[in-house]
């Protein structure tokens, strides 16, 4: 209530649904995003942040919920009369038109001066590093060439608020690291706020600023990617950010003292000697190495726990070979974390 | 699928089979060339005794051939247009709407040109009768209008299904009102297909017979002209040359349709 400088809300949802027929593609999303964020929606397929998206977009209207741009109600508003542009997944280029005409179609539709517009478009394609490609034809470009041309005619606009729908989904994993990291670059020069929806969640914990995990329609946690996952709220977004152990019930009772469930990292868990003692700050218990793959910079263990469970720990290879990694497996040992790294959890489905 | 033929060749009795189904096809409408030129008016004698273009002459100054020809051509272009409008309207209806009664719609835009030509006749001529109208060059439109609508229903909406729902979507969302979106989105992705549909529509239009016998009263449009030829045995001559129009006159737009079909195909 009495935040000194409260970044203002680029977009507002509130209670907002969308319903076809039986199914909640959105169910009761409430979401704030700030003005200049890059915040991203994050859920597996058909988890709703797509529709979500497009409610934004105006290609959805909401079954019920208000939803504001700028606080502007615009539930009902058509997506050609919101400061919005998207994105799209298949960058839906025009295909009977230059790369140029693509470009400037938003500032064509809106009569903007020929002069005016053919500059708007060029400084846009040099942005997106596309210089003198105005009179190709999109067929004869490649697919992160098309994504680049797909960003430029969204941007272009000058929108308040750029949606990005999956985009780099059909890029390869080179040129989408690279794109990751332009996208970024070109969010942050120009200030204006990215909405990015993707299932990807190591792309959104790298590109984000702060993002919502989706599951069945509805919205699991909102924060920043250290926020979600160091303090994941819910089993769901333990298990979908990064990789976790979830232990409950008896299993965790015989770990913690407690039979709620909690999330533990595979990454703060130390493997030590079967004899190692167990301090006060430390939960422990012993094991046997049931499997070791070692991948290089760390391995990824699968210890068989004395209290019933499976364990995956990732130890860095600080000195290890790989010989030495095979000859722990069958061997005894000691698992210890940090209670505070273990994080407990509602149950979600 | 069969191993091809390594050198791409077809043998030689697959060649003569090709060239006799090739003879069966087009042996009436050589005999109709041929025949347009005969000095022997009235007799289809072979060889003809001697050649001659005075066919040619002698139709060019009979007005009910360019009464009928006309008609023929003003019925065609109005129906074709007509169609263009309607199919594309239907098309853009049919390819995203959900609503009852979908499916059966199709069916009824298909039907007519699935019913044989004398059932759409002759309820065209009671509904005509009923409503008490006269017999005019509208009556025969509206009879070809039926069934042209079908050519262009199907282009538009095979090419439509072929269009990326998402383009619309951008052009929206980049500030285009729905106008905008047809004209600079939509129209141009199926402006072949509307080309190509309503090409086969005139041409279907063009050639038109039995519809147009229940719809056309007195009217002759160049068919039935020709059709009532026949009763005229020393015309047929000149009923040869007349072919010889209509068979140029539908070749034409098939031809430039089915390359404009598959240039985009492709």
């Amino acid at each position: 209530m009495t935040t000194p400088v409260k970044p203002s809300v680029a977009v507002r949802l509130a209670d907002v649904c969308r319903y076809f027929g039986e199914v909640k593609a959105v169910d009761h999303v409430t979401l704030d995003i700030y003005d200049g964020e890059f915040f991203s929606l994050l859920g597996p397929s058909g988890s709703g942040k797509t529709t979500c998206l497009r409610l934004i977009a105006g290609f959805e209207q909401p079954t019920s919920g208000s939803i504001q741009l700028y606080g502007q109600e615009v539930a009902s508003v058509p997506p050609y009369e919101r400061d919005v542009n998207t994105v799209f997944q298949d960058y839906a280029l025009f295909p009977h038109m230059t790369v140029g005409q693509n470009v400037a179609y938003g500032l064509m539709v809106k009569k903007v001066p020929k002069a005016e517009r053919e500059r708007r478009v060029r400084e846009m394609l040099d942005m997106v590093r596309l210089p003198g490609m105005e009179n190709r034809k999109p067929s004869q470009l490649s697919g992160g060439q098309r994504q680049r041309v797909a960003l430029a005619r969204a941007l272009v606009n000058q929108p308040r608020v750029l949606l990005l729908d999956e985009p780099l989904g059909a890029l390869d994993l080179k040129l989408r690291q690279q794109m990751q990291i332009e996208l970024k670059a070109i969010q942050e020069r120009i200030g204006i706020t990215f909405i990015f929806v993707t299932h990807d969640q190591e792309e959104a914990l790298t590109m984000s600023d702060r993002l919502a995990v989706f599951n069945h329609g509805k919205i699991e946690q909102v924060g920043t990617p250290a926020d979600l996952y160091e303090r994941p709220a819910t089993g769901f977004v333990a298990g979908f950010v990064g990789t976790t152990n979830l232990v409950s019930g008896d299993v965790a009772y015989r770990l913690t003292g407690s039979p709620e469930m909690f999330s533990i990292r595979p990454e703060k868990i130390r493997l030590c000697p079967p004899d190692t003692p167990i301090t006060d700050d430390l939960h422990g218990v012993g094991g046997t190495v049931r499997d070791a793959i070692y991948l290089g910079m760390h391995t990824r263990y699968l210890v068989e726990t004395d209290a019933g469970c499976d364990l995956i720990v990732v130890q860095q290879n600080l000195e290890s070979s790989s010989a030495d990694i095979h000859a722990t497996r069958g061997s005894r040992v000691k698992l210890l974390w940090q209670k505070a790294s273990a994080r407990h959890l509602t149950e979600t489905n | 699928m069969k191993p091809s033929n390594p050198t791409g060749h077809a043998s030689l009795g697959l060649k003569i089979a090709v060239g006799l189904v090739l003879l069966f096809l087009h042996f009436p409408l050589l005999i109709i060339l041929l025949y347009a030129f005969t000095t022997e008016e009235a007799s289809f004698q072979f060889p003809p005794p001697g050649l001659t273009t005075q066919w040619i002459g002698e139709l060019v100054n009979r007005t009910d051939f360019w009464n009928a020809l006309s008609l023929s051509l003003s019925v065609a272009a109005v129906a074709t247009l007509l169609a263009i409008v309607l199919g594309t309207l239907l098309a853009a209806a049919i390819y995203r709407g959900k609503f009852f009664g979908r499916e059966a719609l199709t069916l009824l835009v298909v039907l007519p040109i699935a019913l044989p030509g004398i059932v759409t006749g002759i309820s065209l001529r009671s509904a005509i009768s009923l409503v008490d109208l006269d017999f005019t060059f509208w009556t025969i439109v509206i009879g070809h209008t039926t069934f042209c609508i079908v050519t262009v229903y199907n282009n538009v909406i095979a090419r439509l299904r072929r269009t990326a729902h998402s383009q619309i979507e951008a052009s929206m969302d980049l500030g285009a009102s729905t106008f905008q979106t047809f004209r600079y989105v939509v129209l141009p992705n199926i402006a072949t297909a509307l080309l190509a549909g309503g090409m086969l529509a005139f041409a279907l239009s063009f050639d038109e017979v039995i519809v147009t016998t229940f719809t056309a009263g007195q009217q002759q449009t160049l068919p039935i002209w020709i059709l009532s030829q026949l009763t005229r045995p020393r015309d047929r001559p000149v009923t040869n040359v007349a072919a010889l129009f209509v068979i140029l006159a539908t070749f034409i737009p098939i031809l430039i349709a089915y390359r404009f079909t598959r240039e985009t195909s492709e």
